[in-house]
């Protein structure tokens, strides 16, 4: 019988992944893609929850609505900041954007 | 072992296993077909947990919009020199130290909650969970304050994006 320990361990594994991808990869769109994978490790978790915990109640997976348009703007946003910055810097690496550090 | 875990096993390691390759590919647009299989692999998950609005609108805005919209993102900022040299940075053992200790720290986390082992409930007869989250987004006793929080938010974030990819004529 299958039992929400495997989707919580899949989703922390998923979300860890995605963690890995932020911190360690330069390119800045390749960081918005470990970000993408950390979001639906969290919508993996909500919906799990509701299926076992509380499937009576939608509240569950309201929550993860939300979140799937959360990351709809923020992909839209920052892939338009990426593109911006590209055109007046040339780069999207992480390390060379570094305005506005002294 | 049942076929639903059968199922969720095989979906698990190839979602796990494109995840890996997304944070590792050097190529950015391998790494954003990589990313459109774990969508895929995430969205059968979806509907292992009885959830198909959430498959479709996985295939739809995940794969449909954010994916495509990566592709474009990376043909766009493309140049020779990214190509050469590493993709990751120095620090990347760090981030990977980091990133088990916390896998580790969750799993053990959740092991010692009593609900870990919960195992499958029977979804109420005659349940129809899509008409109920419907219903529930646009009625005032549900979720339409943050419903249209949201709407307003990707308004918001619409009109930015023009406004900071707008290029200027000078």
């Amino acid at each position: 019988m299958i039992s929400l320990s495997y989707f919580l361990v899949f989703a922390a594994a998923l979300f860890c992944i995605g963690l890995y991808g932020v911190l360690a990869r330069k390119n800045a769109i390749a960081i918005l893609m470990g970000i993408e994978l950390m979001l639906n490790a969290v919508v993996v978790n909500l919906i799990a929850f509701w299926r076992f915990r509380t499937p009576e109640l939608i509240a569950g997976q309201a929550f993860a609505v939300i979140v799937f348009a959360v990351a709809a703007a923020e992909v839209a946003v920052g892939l338009a900041l990426f593109i911006a910055i590209y055109r007046r810097r040339n780069t999207i690496a992480a390390d060379e954007i570094d305005l506005l550090k002294w | 072992m049942t076929v639903l875990q059968g199922i969720f096993l095989v979906v698990g390691v190839v979602t796990l296993g494109a995840a890996v390759m997304v944070v590792t590919a050097r190529n950015l647009i391998h790494a954003a077909l990589w990313l459109i299989l774990t969508l895929f692999g995430v969205a059968v998950m979806y509907g292992l947990l009885s959830a198909p609005f959430f498959t479709v609108i996985q295939v739809v805005i995940y794969i449909g919009a954010i994916a495509i919209l990566m592709i474009f993102a990376v043909m766009l900022t493309r140049r020779v020199k990214q190509e050469a040299g590493s993709s990751v940075n120095q620090g990347w053992w760090m981030a990977g130290l980091m990133s088990l200790v916390l896998f580790t720290a969750l799993v053990w986390m959740f092991s010692t909650w009593d609900g870990f082992q919960t195992t499958l409930p029977d979804l109420p007869e005659g349940l129809d969970t899509i008409k109920i989250l419907g219903t529930a987004l646009v009625s005032p006793n549900g979720y339409v304050i943050p419903f249209e929080i949201a709407s307003v938010l990707l308004l918001a974030a619409l009109i930015g994006a023009v406004a900071v990819a707008w290029e200027k004529k000078s």
